[in-house]
Order: structure tokens, then sequence, then C-alpha cells
């Protein structure tokens, strides 16, 4: 039950990803009607797969890279519903549901069975710290995504070439503007999410801090998105400059995320 | 009985021409009333603006109106026949829908897909409303008229993109800002271009309007227009860090704005995006400035191309559009052929006998002992009241009078007589 809700959430993902692709190239009002439809879809199947497993498991599903993959996919899906109600641009979904493809087919690909909970792990914090950062990256996630749109556009007005895609991206004031609010979104977030770690680290291991891979990247994380956020107040750095730092700032999380479970020995790697 | 459209237009008229034919302010309503009582015409109206003339009639033998009309024309406006016979169009039926519809869509229009057309039509249309002059099968061609061209609106991106400098100057301007309300907005020099795109930006919303012009009086002069201030020439580079657009347009043989000068400018501005349009020739601003982050610059060519690929885009979608013209046309035209009397007189009797036999039949149910005599008088009875019913309408309908669309038109809504409800 649990594994065909979680594939049919993976082909709606999959079909919503391929049509907004296509419509980069060629697409109408209609075809990004189509791909939000298909995407809500997929969202409402993904968050009954979570919810399945949930009870199954009968903890928060987030302790297997499978798990956290696939609920990462859910966070960006929900911060994508956010801003397609707010701002109402259709090409998004051709930037940032790839995002979400991709995260929903390396957990598919990743080992699917529950294990019990160790017993480290078992404590309201769980839920609570990773939700937070889980939600917090997932801003970040879609920052990437709008601030690629955002080096596309300005790439188009600088250089003059203004086609199809030019005539469907949002302008550059819009982007930066929702660029600026994913990061003010993201940044507590993850700050709280430090804080909650350490707090639980405590408790847990005694230990406030222990400069596990996994803390110092998420430390690197939270200096690169304090750095665009204080250059911004302060320095008048906007636009182009945070777009492609919001861009290198996905690829630090996506390092936290995925390579130091993979790369380095950490207490936090993902069973 | 046929739709007729008489015109010229930009295409196959010389503006002379356009001038001597075109009914201006009391002349429309005379004209309209005028051709109206022509012989052979049941329903007209008039539209004149400064590309067309045209008239749109509903008329009982294409040909003879025609000539009545090409008549009408010659005498009222006191010009030979000769002289315009030329450039008129003249088409009937199908193609006079197709015509009507594609003006409509702005397919026909000097500046394919500029909405202008459309309103014009209604207004003609709404004038020829209130006069009477129009009636039930040029009523409703109005309607479709109106509903193709919003679904070809809709359909096609006819519509969208700027195709003058100065609206794609806007649109340009509106990528990088979104809102222009609330933008502030520089004119440097003047020229007819310049003061048309300012005079767009003004009416989008840019505020705080600055004009700098070597002439303080004439930069006075346009400052008052644009509710703005004036700027001495000198100061203008001082200006540029308040500046959010910038349209330049002096007559300087030489640039007048360098990088450096630029540089210094974003850093006080704190890099805040800039949008520079130099439509000078030769140009004014060094073209090395939109090399600086957030400065984006666009000189006339610039421009000109984003037209020209907008033009072609344009004629792309017109080709959809077309084949949308087709298929209305095509609704239209059964809606006409519905309204042959014909087939209404079939139907009208089929449902009297329906009705009949219904009846009977109950009745028979009803009142089995009847013997047959008596049944047979029954129902001869009832044929006689159902044939009485049907008599006069159907001779009517067979008449070949004036509102005979219009009779049948109702006897088919009255008696409930299908293919009525088409859209």
């Amino acid at each position: 039950m649990g594994t065909i809700l979680f594939e049919l959430a993976l082909t709606c993902y999959f079909a919503a990803t391929i049509i907004s692709i296509v419509e980069i190239f060629k697409g109408s009002k209609e075809s990004s009607r189509l791909t939000f439809s298909i995407t809500v879809a997929g969202f409402a199947i993904h968050s009954a797969a979570i919810i399945y497993r949930y009870i199954s498991a009968g903890y928060m599903p987030i302790t297997s890279m499978h798990e956290a993959s696939s609920f990462f996919a859910w966070c960006i899906v929900l911060i994508y519903f956010f801003l397609e109600y707010k701002y109402k641009i259709g090409i998004m979904g051709s930037f940032i549901l790839p995002i979400v493809f991709m995260m929903m087919l390396s957990s598919s690909m990743l080992p699917r069975g529950i294990k019990p909970l160790g017993p480290a792990l078992q404590s309201y914090w769980l839920g609570i710290h990773t939700a937070l950062a889980f939600l917090g990256n997932a801003a970040f996630a879609v920052a990437f995504g709008v601030g690629i749109m955002y080096l596309l556009q300005e790439h188009y007005l600088k250089s003059k070439h203004l086609g199809g895609l030019f005539q469907k991206l949002p302008s550059l004031q819009v982007l930066d503007e929702i660029n600026y609010r994913l990061i003010t979104i993201g940044f507590p977030l993850l700050t709280l999410a430090i804080i909650s770690g350490v707090l639980w680290a405590e408790s847990a291991w005694g230990r406030f801090w222990r400069w596990d891979p996994k803390e110092v990247w998420s430390l690197i994380t939270w200096f690169i998105y304090a750095l665009i956020l204080h250059m911004r107040l302060t320095a008048g750095w906007r636009k182009k400059r945070a777009a492609i730092l919001s861009v290198i700032g996905f690829i630090v999380v996506l390092f936290t995320f995925f390579g130091v479970n993979l790369l380095l020995k950490s207490l936090h790697s993902f069973r | 009985m046929k739709v007729l459209v008489i015109g010229l237009n930009h295409k196959t008229a010389s503006i002379d021409i356009r001038e001597k034919l075109a009914f201006n302010g009391p002349k429309l309503e005379e004209g309209i009333l005028s051709i109206r009582e022509l012989p052979e015409v049941n329903e007209a109206a008039l539209l004149s603006t400064c590309n067309r003339v045209e008239i749109y009639a509903y008329v009982n033998d294409a040909a003879s109106a025609g000539e009545n009309i090409k008549g009408f024309l010659s005498g009222f406006h006191n010009i030979n026949r000769a002289d315009f016979e030329n450039s008129l169009y003249l088409y009937s039926d199908s193609d006079a829908i197709r015509h009507i519809l594609r003006v409509a869509s702005s397919l026909d229009s000097m500046v394919v897909g500029e909405p202008q057309i459309l309103g014009q039509l209604k207004d003609i249309f709404d004038f020829a409303l209130s006069k009477k002059t129009t009636g039930i099968i040029l009523n409703r061609l109005m309607k479709k008229a109106i509903s193709t061209a919003k679904r070809v609106r809709t359909e096609t991106r006819i519509a969208e993109n700027a195709v003058s400098i100065s609206f794609a100057a806007v649109e340009l301007a509106k990528k990088i800002f979104t809102e222009l309300s609330g933008k502030s907005f520089m004119l440097l020099g003047a020229g007819e271009m310049a003061e048309l795109a300012a005079r767009h930006l003004v009416s989008n919303g840019v505020k705080d309007v600055k004009v700098a012009n070597r002439t303080y009086e004439r930069g006075c002069e346009l400052a008052k227009e644009f509710d703005g201030k004036a700027v001495r020439f000198e100061d203008f580079i001082k200006e540029m860090a308040h500046t959010d657009i910038v349209i330049c347009s002096t007559g300087a043989s030489a640039y007048i704005l360098f990088r450096e000068q630029m540089q210094k400018a974003m850093k006080e501005r704190r890099h805040k995006p800039v949008f520079i349009i130099d439509i000078s020739v030769p140009r004014n601003i060094d073209p090395e400035i939109n090399k600086i982050d957030n400065v984006y610059l666009y000189n006339v060519d610039d421009l000109q191309d984003v037209v020209d690929t907008n033009i072609l885009e344009r004629k792309k979608e017109a080709e959809e559009a077309e084949k949308i013209i087709d298929e209305e046309v095509e609704k239209f035209m059964n809606w006409i052929a519905s309204l042959n009397s014909v087939p209404v007189i079939i139907a009208l009797r089929q449902k009297a006998e329906d009705i009949k036999k219904e009846e009977f039949e109950k009745f028979r149910n009803k009142f089995p002992e009847l013997d047959k005599e008596k049944m047979e008088a029954v129902e001869y009875l009832l044929t006689a009241v159902t044939n009485k019913l049907i008599h006069n309408p159907t001779v009517i309908l067979k008449e070949n009078s004036e509102d005979r669309d219009l009779l049948t038109f109702a006897v088919k809504k009255l008696y409930g007589i299908n293919g009525e409800d088409e859209e």
C-alpha cells in the first residue's frame, strides 16, 4: 500500500516534470494549468504515503535516506504551492519540479525498509528538529530554482535575446523579491533547526556541539545564507549576486544532505 | 438575401480617397439612415475610421444593392464613381462574414493585432442599433464578431507583444521592474520618439519625472507637460543616481555618459537596477555601460529588433487566428441557413402532425368502446383544428416578404423548433 502510493506520487511528479520542461520551449496557459493539477494530485498522494508510513512505523518517517529524500521533496512542493498561490507564475514549475522529481527518484532507489528506532532518536525532538531543518532547506531549494530563473532572465535582458522563455519569465524585480522572501523564510527555520539540534544533542548525547560533519556543514550553509541577508541589508547587495549565492547555497545544502551521508562518517547518518 | 460588405481600406485606397469617402461627425448618422433607405437594403451599419470606410448591409440582391450603395456614395460625397470604384471591395455571403470577423479580430488592420478596431466596431454597431438601422442578422453578426475577436485574443498570442518602439520600451521596463508606478524617470533631450516613449511611461504610472534639456526653457515646457521638473543639463549625471529609467535622445555627436560615471552612480544608488534607453543616433551613451551589473542599456536598433521579432510573431499567430475565423464563419453560415423558411415550414407541419397523433392515441386508449365511425369523426376534427392553426403561419412564411427571416426566426422560437440555440 505504502509502496503503491509512493510510486503513484513519483509518477505524477515525473509527468508534471516532463510537461513543465516541455513548457520552457513551447507552452501555453493550458499546459501550465495541467502541470499544476498533476502536481496537486501527486502531492495529495505523496502526503497519504507519508502519513501511511508514519502510522506503520510509529514515528516520523525521516530517519532513512529514502524517507528523508521523500520528505524533502514533499517540503519543496509545499513551498512551491505557497509561491504559486501568492505570485501565480506558471513557468516557475519548470524550475522547481525537476528538483522535486530528482529527490523522489533518488528516494525511490534507496532501501525502503522500516527499521526500529535507535534509543537516541526516540524523542519528540526528532519531529521538531527534522521538520524545521527540512522546511528551511526546502525554501533554499526553491530559492535555487528562482535564482536560476533570475540569472536566465538577467542574461536575456543583458544580451537582448528576448525570445519565448524571456516572455514567460516574470520580471527581475519579482524574481528577486521571491528569492529574498524564500531566504527570509529558510534562514530562521534553519537557525531554529540548529538550535533545536543543539538542545536535543545536549539531552541525548550530553553535549551541545560535537563538530560532527553534518553540524559543520549546516553551519557553513547557515553562514552562506546569513551572508546573503547581511549583504542585502547593508551593502545594497541584491539581485544578481544574491541569485548566484542562493544557487551556491543550495549546492552546499545538497552536499550537507547527500554528501555528508555518503562520503563522511557522521552521527547524523540516515540508515 | 445576403450579407454584403462594401468598402475600402488603407490597402486598397490612398489617403485622399479615404478622406473624401469618410463619414465624419453628423455625416455618419445621415449616411447610415440614407443607406438603410436604399432599395434592396434591409439592414445597414457604417464604419468610418482613418484606415477604412465600410458599409455592412443585409440585402435582397447583392449586385443591385451594391450598385445602389455605390451610387449613394458618389452622390453623398460628391465624387465621381470612376474615382473610387477601383479602390472598392465588395464581398457577399460567407466572404462578407469572414471579412467582418477578420476586421473585428484585427487581422485586416495596418498593424495586425492592435485592438482599437474592435472598440470602433462596437461603437458603430451600438450607434446603428440606436438608430434602428440594423436587425436580427447584423445584430447577431456583431455579437459573433465580438466573440470571435475575443476568441482570437485569448487563443492566440496575436496581441501579446509590443509592435512599436515606445511600447517595446515600456514592455522591457516591466520585465525589469514589474510595476512602473513609483519608479523615477528622466528624459534626456527631446525628440518625437523620446517624447512618445516618455508619454507611455507616464501613462503607465511612472512618478517623479525629470527632464534635462540643453535649452533649459524647452526642458521646463516638457516637464510641465509630464507633470515633472526640469533639471539643468549639466546636472543630469548627478541625477542618474536617483533615476530608475532613462530615455536619452539628445543631438550630441559624441557620448555624454561614460562607464566610470555610471559606475559611480550605481554605487551611490546601491546597485538598484537602471534601465537606459538610448534612442539617439549617433548614440549618446557609451555602450560599455551595459556591462555594469544591474544596468540595462538598449539602443534604438535593439528596440527595433524587438519590434521586428514581435511583428513576425504576430504574423505566425495570425495564421492560427484564420483557423478560428473559418470555424466561426461556418457556424454563422449554418445559423443563416437555419433561417431558410422551407425546412421550418416542414418542421412546423411535422410538429402539428405529431401533436395530433399523440393526442388521438391517448383519446383512443381512453375510449376503446367508440365505434369506427365516431373515431374517424374525432380524427377529422383534430386534423381540421391543427391545419387551421398552422395555415396562416405557413402562408406567411412562404411569402417572399422583407421580414421573412425575422418571422422564420420567431416561428422557430415560438414553436420550439430545434436548431435555434446555436450558441
